[in-house]
């Protein structure tokens, strides 16, 4: 509770930084317009007009505010003007990428923990791909997948699956081994099996890990999936948005999506963090 | 059919070596399993390409990308250093610069790390790429739009790292300073920041592949004509995918290399930390 204040300040902060950069930022066009018209501007004016810009190089955080309002309550849910339609397309595709990564991720975890040629063979090679950057690769993946003739969501979604099944696997192997060495002891002595010291022992003390890598896993699916958009073109969702913004110099748009996928990553990381806290209290792990 | 045949024989013959190398438990197999892993899914590949006759617009094979690559090391380089010496490599020293100083300059305020480290996490979760359209309106099509690109991006991990970092050092460590009657600048220097080494160089990590994704991605959004993110995305209107593959295999490259410089040095300057002293 007691960060409650610091955490306003630097949000306030922050605005107050925005709303500085945008009447200077947008301050030359105004300065050029009146050039042009053969008029002297000063500061007084220039400061209202920087507020109210059609396509300012930096729009007002108000403006963004309008904007959203306009796109998210005042349109039908079903237009394509409306900002939680194209929400909802991420989304879809993000959840569905995310829960696809997440399985898979999970089994080669367990795969990794119980064999070890798989250990020696696969782990290089996942930590080896975190080098590597993945989501260039991304409208690729979606030219074959298209080629192939699957389009849409579920080619989207694997862009979500392959990025988010790195951080499930690393952090699920660690998880697996956090056991130490008395406990699978004990769990020895009490003849259990490879099946009953997964189910009893490892996988409950995985958990933390797991809700740690999801956190992880969640925000770079929503990331994946705003890529995926790009190629698409005309389809919708967050990342179609920002293209057409960007080829249409609608910087609003463009701001109102980055918001808008901001709330949503938000979101989502909280519900997580919140599924958290309850099962490990349940679980009585919390700390 | 014989392609098949034999590439999943390979794949088989290479899993069963592994299996074997690996009940061996000996040093060297850690070595030599994961190249064989390697060497064998390449060849799995190669096989299935052939032998199912994929087309090249879908799938093209290792040995038809590895023509490619060496047939055109001029544009490749001209793309490496327009996107990764240009704009990678400035914007990753911006970018982690600003980060660690802003982060030693906040150091001494309890308030203002309290009120930044949520938000900072909460930055970090973000689709900062989102920007790049921004960015790419803001500086222009040139390197300068993909360097600023790299700057946000690489900012709020390191600078969560690094304050995380700054407070790993342990309250008797300090006091023991205190009674040397070190200042706060001896202390920062002598103590806090060795201690701090590790998750710095966390941050670091993170940010390479970041910085990468960050100009790449960036590149979609409008270059002039050269670039990795360019010719990506051009190829692939063209339909010449063994091109997009030599540059994705470029690009890998430049990701672990880069990566493995960081390791290099993190080995260099944490030699005492127990990960490494091993």
């Amino acid at each position: 509770m007691r960060s409650i204040l610091p955490i306003t300040t630097v949000c306030t902060a922050i605005v107050a930084i925005w709303y500085l950069g945008a009447v200077f930022l947008n301050a030359q066009w105004e300065r050029d317009q009146a050039e042009r018209a053969g008029t002297e501007i000063s500061w007084a004016q220039i400061l209202p007009a920087t507020m109210a810009q059609e396509r300012p190089m930096l729009p007002a955080p108000h403006q963004v505010a309008i904007e959203i309002w306009e796109t998210t309550v005042e349109k039908r849910i079903t237009s394509n003007r409306s900002l939680i339609y194209h929400g909802w397309i991420t989304l879809s595709a993000t959840l569905l990428g995310f829960a696809m990564g997440v399985c898979l991720g999970i089994l080669l975890a367990v795969g990794i923990v119980h064999n070890r040629a798989m250990d020696l063979s696969v782990m290089p090679w996942v930590i080896a791909s975190q080098t590597i950057p993945i989501l260039a690769v991304a409208p690729m993946i979606i030219v074959v997948l298209y080629n192939i003739g699957i389009a849409g969501l579920i080619a989207k979604a694997s862009i979500s699956a392959y990025l988010s099944f790195f951080p499930v696997v690393v952090g699920m192997v660690k998880g697996l081994r956090s056991p130490d060495r008395m406990q699978l002891d004990l769990m020895r002595t009490y003849n259990a099996s490879a099946w009953k010291v997964f189910w009893k022992l490892r996988w409950p003390s995985s958990l933390p890990y797991l809700f740690t890598s999801l956190k992880i896993a969640i925000a770079i699916a929503l990331v994946g999936a705003i890529i995926g958009e790009l190629p698409t073109g005309a389809q919708g969702g967050f990342g179609s948005r920002m293209l057409n913004g960007s080829y249409n110099g609608q910087v609003l748009i463009i701001w109102s999506a980055l918001i808008g996928a901001a709330v949503c990553a938000g979101l989502m990381v909280g519900i997580i963090g919140l599924v958290q806290r309850v099962v490990l209290r349940r679980m009585g792990i919390a700390r | 059919m014989m392609w098949i045949v034999l590439a999943l024989g390979l794949w088989v013959g290479g899993w069963a070596l592994n299996v074997w190398l690996a009940r061996r438990n000996t040093g060297t197999a850690a070595l030599v399993v994961p190249v064989i892993f390697g060497v064998a899914l390449l060849f799995l590949w190669e096989g299935l390409v052939r032998g199912l006759d994929v087309p090249l617009v879908i799938l093209p094979a290792p040995s038809a990308i590895w023509t490619t690559l060496t047939a055109s090391i001029p544009t490749l380089w001209a793309d490496f250093v327009q996107t990764v010496l240009k704009s990678v490599v400035p914007g990753y020293i911006m970018g982690c610069g600003t980060a660690f100083l802003t982060a030693i300059a906040i150091d001494r305020s309890p308030f203002l790390q309290r009120g930044l480290l949520p938000i900072g996490n909460l930055a970090a979760a973000l689709p900062i790429i989102g920007i790049a359209p921004i960015m790419v309106m803001w500086f222009g099509f040139d390197w300068q739009s993909k360097a600023a690109v790299v700057v946000v991006m690489c900012f709020f991990p390191m600078l969560v790292n690094t304050m995380e970092g700054l407070q790993a050092s342990e309250k008797m460590q300090r006091d023991l300073m205190r009674t040397y009657a070190a200042g706060y600048g001896q202390t920062l220097l002598k103590l806090r920041l060795p201690a701090a080494a590790p998750f710095i160089f966390n941050g670091l990590k993170i940010c390479t592949t970041l910085a990468l994704i960050g100009a790449i991605v960036a590149e979609f959004f409008g270059t002039p004509i050269v670039g990795m993110g360019f010719r990506i995305s051009t190829e692939i209107g063209r339909m010449a995918l063994d091109m997009v593959w030599a540059e994705i295999a470029v690009a890998a490259l430049t990701g672990s290399l880069f990566y493995g410089l960081i390791a290099l040095a993190e080995r260099a300057v944490t030699f005492w930390h127990p990960s490494i002293r091993i």
